[in-house]
Formats: structure tokens, sequence, C-alpha cells
């Protein structure tokens, strides 16, 4: 590197910190966030959080209520996680280059992926709520919606890496085109996309909590009723629920990871 | 005469599964997702559900968002201003998360730390990120009081947990050789760090702060709905859950959807440059 | 009686250059015969398309007095039960077992659904051990083909073909990414497959001396056109150096 590189990389450096600290600025500007003020009210917030967050016994005797809706919950994201995988997989074999029927149904899958995917959960559960109504469904609906699209992005991004050439033998023995996905694309590509369907799941429970306050479903409701009657003992059991269950399931997908990959 | 390679099962034909662990593993996993997926269907509260109406409802509603999206609450500068503020809501909790995560990262990663501060680092990690951010969200909105400070707190955690991840990854990847040669030299910590660790990755953790951004502008709009902080997202709130306005709801979803798509071509475009040999 | 005839044959994926050029020849059923000719003659084009992997443009495939270009997608899928294919890097699926890979050669023969479920008889699993017992890989059965060493997974690949009870097999670089031992042991194989089976062989080959030991016949491709066509006798330092160029030459008989 010379002089006049290094000087021209500096340069850049600077300008690239610049920007950064303009749009920093801007954006404290219009959200009217005070970084001062948010990080003094970090030690504050965690007091809080200690004398406040606490589990006692009396929010003890809700847990198996608590229990239940979170089991709902779980199902509930299994639920739309396998569908959509079903889904999905369709999609990604029209998707994918190395399976594609033809252009029209592939540019289709990927619109379809895109679509769902780019609108927020959010919107979705709002838009469903508005004529499905609050119960599991529309939950499960936004969910859905949402995990198509991610899995048929990935699902895609596997099939096209999996190996043309058995695709290719298989061809040439005479195979049609199902006997040729199941046989040669979907065993090579099945742990990968297992392992995506596992990193769904665990995302969408976390989501669910999140949809569950808008569509007043499952664990979401229960944490929005307490969190509004200010039972915070309550929120706290809610809270740690959730952290257990989503480190369990995460445990056990890191388990079937390590096997199968 | 038998050969005896042939394995056979209990019925006398022949057996062609190899039936190791890894097969027995993806078949079970599979079998279990199906049987809770039909368990679930039968827990399900239907509560005044009727799937007929509800559909055709639903096809209804989303032919008057998209094809008749139109703003009746507000005006064109004031959306153009609360996508501003969801963008800046966005932006603040990932360039404080990269800065954080930055260093937390440097004692995560096994190479630049030792063991016990790395472990310590990944378990914590991994507990916040167990947490919904809208609980983050809501939990700092009555411990610190309602505002962008809430958000951007909340929003924050996730994004420290998922970069973390992403930039111990990355510095773990650097070649040992540039540690020894800068050991050799006599450099401290910092200095290898500086100029041993940073240059060689730094495009790479700016690639990932991107992608971070990208998922926080979403995450941004889900907390403007669901914990009242403010932006576009709670503007789509308004719009379907107060007013009923359905061509308002489109307008809005437009609105995130067209940003969302200009994210996503960049991402797209700093992945292909930046992860060529990853996907995900 | 021959089994398979090529007459002016041509193939062009743009309209200004042709991969293949009226390219004529016919082949005998039991015959052994090896394409030669240097990287990027068409060689593989070519041979893709006998069963139509490679839709070609100008000129007509006779094959066991089928019209090839003319099929339906279903015919198609028949005439292709009856032409194995052994490929370069073997094109296997490596995460299944090397019986089940075997197997796969029986698709063209079944329903679709048969297929997807892997309903396969007793007697073609006993075929299937049988002809990886003639292939020496029978222990292997039960492995992961991702396991097996390169020489090992093309005899799977050659079984494959095998299976499909084919009366040509079309040989693609069969040995270019094996070494010199497992070579052989595949050309030996291929070889045998031809005088004591009686299926014919089309074999894509870069090495002119492996091609001059185990053929019938020889067709030298350039440039898209034959070159030459004979016994291996008959191929002369002369006309090889025609079929790779003269400047090449020296790289080649090294």
């Amino acid at each position: 590197m010379n002089e006049k590189t290094m000087r021209k990389s500096r340069w850049q450096t600077v300008i690239f910190l610049l920007i950064i600290i303009v749009l920093t600025y801007l954006s404290s500007a219009i959200t009217q966030f005070n970084f001062i003020d948010g990080m003094a009210t970090i030690p504050e917030a965690v007091g809080w959080i200690f004398s406040n967050l606490m589990i006692t016994q009396e929010s003890l005797g809700k847990l198996p209520k608590i229990l239940e809706k979170l089991n709902e919950t779980i199902l509930m994201s299994i639920a739309a996680t396998t569908l959509a995988a079903v889904v999905s997989l369709f999609l990604g074999l029209f998707g994918s280059k190395t399976t594609k029927i033809n252009n029209f149904l592939s540019v289709f899958a990927r619109f379809i992926a895109s679509v769902s995917r780019n609108i927020p959960v959010v919107a979705w559960s709002l838009i469903l709520l508005l004529s499905f109504g609050q119960n599991s469904v529309t939950g499960f609906l936004a969910l859905f919606v949402g995990t198509v699209g991610f899995l048929t992005r990935a699902f895609i991004e596997s099939i096209d890496e999996a190996s043309q050439s058995a695709v290719e033998a298989l061809k040439a023995t005479g195979a049609t085109y199902f006997q040729i996905v199941s046989k040669a694309v979907i065993p090579q590509c099945l742990p990968q996309m297992i392992s995506w369907i596992l990193f769904m799941i665990e995302t969408n429970i976390r989501n669910a909590t999140l949809v569950g306050i808008l569509t007043a479903t499952g664990i979401g409701y229960t944490f929005d009723v307490y969190y509004k009657t200010l039972n915070y003992n309550a929120v706290a059991l809610v809270t740690f629920c959730i952290v257990i269950a989503v480190l369990i399931v995460d445990f056990i997908s890191n388990y079937i990871r390590r096997v199968i990959l | 005469m038998e050969a005896t390679y042939i394995r056979r099962k209990n019925d006398g034909r022949i057996n062609i599964r190899s039936g190791n662990k890894v097969d027995q593993v993806v078949r079970w996993t599979l079998i279990l997702l199906t049987i809770l997926t039909i368990v679930a269907f039968i827990f399900f509260n239907y509560a005044g559900l009727d799937l007929g109406s509800a559909i055709t409802e639903t096809a209804n509603n989303l032919k008057v968002m998209f094809l008749e999206p139109a703003l009746s609450h507000f005006n064109w500068g004031e959306a153009t201003y609360q996508v501003g503020v969801t963008l800046g809501l966005a932006f603040l909790a990932t360039i404080i998360g990269a800065i954080i995560a930055f260093f937390l990262s440097l004692m995560a990663a096994t190479n630049l730390s030792n063991v016990w501060v790395s472990r310590i680092v990944r378990v914590f990690v991994a507990i916040i990120r167990a947490v919904p951010t809208v609980l983050w969200v809501l939990i700092f909105a009555i411990a610190a009081g309602l505002g962008s400070e809430a958000a951007i707190l909340g929003m924050l955690f996730h994004s420290i947990a998922y970069l973390v991840k992403a930039f111990s990854e990355a510095f773990e990847e650097v070649d040992k050789g540039i540690f020894e040669a800068l050991q050799a030299t006599g450099a401290n910590w910092w200095h290898i760090v500086k100029s041993g660790v940073l240059p060689s990755t730094f495009t790479y953790l700016l690639s990932w702060v991107f992608l971070r951004f990208e998922i926080n502008f979403g995450v941004a709009v889900a907390m403007g709905a669901a914990a009242g902080a403010g932006g576009i997202g709670f503007d789509l709130f308004m719009a379907s859950s107060f007013y009923f306005d359905l061509r308002e709801v489109g307008f809005i979803t437009y609105a995130i959807l067209i940003i969302a798509f200009i994210l996503e071509g960049f991402s797209t475009r700093l992945k292909s440059r930046y992860f060529p040999a990853t996907s995900d | 009686m021959s089994l398979l005839k090529v007459e002016g044959l041509g193939k062009s994926y743009t309209s200004d250059i042709k991969i293949l050029k009226n390219i004529n020849f016919e082949i005998k059923a039991g015959e052994f015969v090896s394409i030669i000719g240097p990287s990027g003659a068409g060689k593989s084009t070519m041979l893709r398309c006998m069963n139509r992997m490679v839709e070609f443009n100008e000129g007509k495939i006779i094959f066991n007095n089928n019209d090839v270009g003319s099929l339906n997608k279903k015919e198609l899928r028949k005439l292709r039960t009856s032409i194995g294919m052994v490929f370069q890097h073997y094109n296997l699926v490596p995460r299944l077992t090397v019986i089940e890979n075997v197997l796969h050669g029986r698709f063209g023969y079944k329903t679709t659904m048969q297929g997807i479920l892997g309903r396969y008889t007793e007697e073609e699993k006993e075929r299937a051990f049988y002809l990886l017992e003639k292939l020496g890989i029978h222990e292997h059965a039960y492995k992961r083909c991702d396991q097996l060493s390169g020489g090992q997974q093309q005899r799977v690949g050659i079984c494959r073909a095998l299976i499909q009870e084919p009366k040509l097999v079309l040989c693609d670089e069969p040995i270019a990414s094996l070494d010199p031992s497992s070579s052989k042991i595949i050309m030996d194989h291929l070889k045998s497959i031809s005088t004591e089976m009686g299926i014919t062989c089309l074999v894509n080959l870069h090495q002119v001396e492996v091609a001059q030991n185990y053929s019938d016949r020889i067709i030298g491709l350039n440039k898209g056109e034959i070159v030459f066509s004979g016994t291996s006798s008959e191929l002369s330092e002369e006309q090889i150096n025609k079929i790779y160029g003269t400047e090449t030459k020296d790289l080649i008989m090294a």
C-alpha cells in the first residue's frame, strides 16, 4: 500500500464515519431520542427490574394457567412452521433453478415469498384480525404467512446448492419429475431444511408473543393482561416461562442440528 | 446359498436403508413435528371463527387494501415523517447495538478471550435472546417511561445478541498467522485487535450490521404497533384496530413494503459481494 | 444391423456458434466405441444428444429403430430406460446408501408413486446385490455413498446404469477424476460389460492410449466435427495430430 492509497482509504473512513454520525444525529432528532438520557435510564431500569419483577408465592399460583397458554403458543408456532414448511417446499421447488418447472412458476414463487416475507408479521396479524376475530387461527395464519416467505427463500437456496449432478443422473434413467425430486433433491436438502424449520420454530415462539398481544391469544395475551393490570410479579413469571421454553427448544434444535448436519 | 452381506427384515424382505443415527433423527424429527401439528389443531381455540366467511372477507379486505390504498387520517408529509421515525428507531438500535456488540464479541471470540469470559458472554447472550423483543420494550416502558428510549433499549438487546454471534464467529475465522506475527513484534492485545483483527473483518462486520438494520426495520414497525413505540407501526395499528380503515392499512403496508424491498435489494447485493460462500 | 445411427447431427446454443456439425456414424450392438478429442470439441454435448439430455437442432438419431428426435415426453422416458449413463463425477445422491443409489436405475420402469415410496421388488433388490457383487463392492452396500472412494463411487454409478437393463451405456469421461489403478478397474469393468453382457458402450475419453487399448472403434472429434473414425490400429500418429492439433500432441502423449 503506498502513501496515496493509504491517504485515500483514510479519507474514505473519515467520510464513512461522518455519514454514520450525521445519520445518528438525524435519527436521534426525528425519534427524540436522547442518548445520554437513554443510557442513564439503564441502571434505573435494571434496578426497577430487580426490585419489581420478582416471582412471588402468589404469582406462582397462576403457573398452571400460564403454562397452559404457553403450551398453546408453542403448539401454534410449531403448527404454523410445519404447515408453512410444506407449502414452502413446493414453492421452493418451483422457485429453484435446479427443479423449476417453468419460468412463470419460478418468478411467481419468488414473488409470493418476497411479499409475504417483507410485510411484517404485525401487519399480517392486524389484517387477519379484522375478519378472523380473536382466536388461535388468526395468530396461526399470521405466523404461517410470514414463515412461508422466509422458508421459501431458505429452501430455494438449499435446493440450488444441492448438486445438480444427481438430478441429471436420475433424469437420464428415465425418472419422472417427482421421482427425481423425492429421491435426488430432497434427500440432499432435508437436513438443511430441517435446520431452517427448527430455526423458524424458535423465532415463531418469540413472534407468537408479539402476535398474541395484538390478537389477544396465547401467552402474549396473558402477558398483556398482567402488564396492563400492573401485576408485575406475574409479568416476571410469564417472562421467565417464555425464556425457559425458548431455551429448551433452542437446546433440542441444537442437538438435532449437531446430529444431522 | 444366501450371501451374508444382504440384510433382511423380519418378514424376509431385503432391507435397503442403512438405518444410521442421522436417518433416524431426521425421521423422528419429522414424525414429531407432524404429531405436534395435529395436536395443535385439535387444541386450537376456535372461538367465534367462521372459516368460510373469514376467508372471503379477508380476500375482500386484501383487495381493498392493495387495489385502493388511500390516506385519510394523516397526509403524505406525516406518513413520510412516521416512516422516518421508524427508520430512525431501527438505525439507532442497530448502531448502538453494533458498538456494544463489538466489545462483547471481542470477549466472546474464543481466540481473543479466555474460555470462561467467552462462556459467560455466550450464556448471557442466549438468555437475552430468549426474551421476545416486545417484552423487553414493554418492560423498559414501565422501567424507563414510555418513549423512544424504551423502544430503542428494548430493540437493542436482540440486536446485540444477533451481532455478538455474527461478530465473534467472524473474529474466530481470522487467520492464526496474523496473531502470531503481531505477537512476535511485541504487540499487545489492543494492537492485535486494531491492526490485525479489525482490518481483515471490517467489511464483513459492516455487512452484518446492515443485515441487522434490515431486520430492525421490521422490528421497529412491530414495536410501534404492539408496544406503542411510535412511527409507521403505530399508525398501522391505529388504522386497523381503531379506525378500521382498510384503505389506510393498504397505504401503510405499501409504504412498509417499499422500504423493505429497498433494504432487501441492498442486503442481497452485500451478501453476494461479501458472503459468496455462505447462504444464510 | 446397427443399434445406433446418427445422421447429419448438428447442435448450436446460439445462432453463430455451432457445437456440433454434420455428425454421422453408426454403432453395432455389442460394440465398444470411444470418442476422443480435445476439451471443448463437443464430446459431452454429442453424448448427451443420444438420449436427448441435450436437445439437438439438426439431423437424425435412430436408436433401436426409434427416431429419438421425434419422441414425446413419455416415449423419451421409455427410451432413456434402455440407455444407461455413467458420469465423470459419478452423480450419485451422496446422503443415500449404495444400494438405494443402484436401485434409482429402476425408476424408468416404475410409476411416479412407486418411485416416491421406494417400492422395489425383491427381484430388483437381488439383481442390485448381484451387480454390486459382480463389481466387487457388495460389502459397502449399506454405506452412504459419500463414504466411498472415487473408484468405488464410479462402480456404484455403473451398477445404477446396468440395473436399467440397457442396450447402450453412455460414459462421459468415466475415469477423468480417478487415479490410474482405479481407472484400470473401471475400464476393465466397462469392457466386460460389452464383451460378456453384449451391451454397447459409447465412451468419451481424453486419454488416447486408454482408448486404443480398450476400443473396438475410435471416433475422433475436433471443433464439433468428426475427423477420424476407425479401429485402434488405424489411429496413426498423424491422425492423432489431426484430432488434437500438432502443438498439444506432445502434452497428450507424454
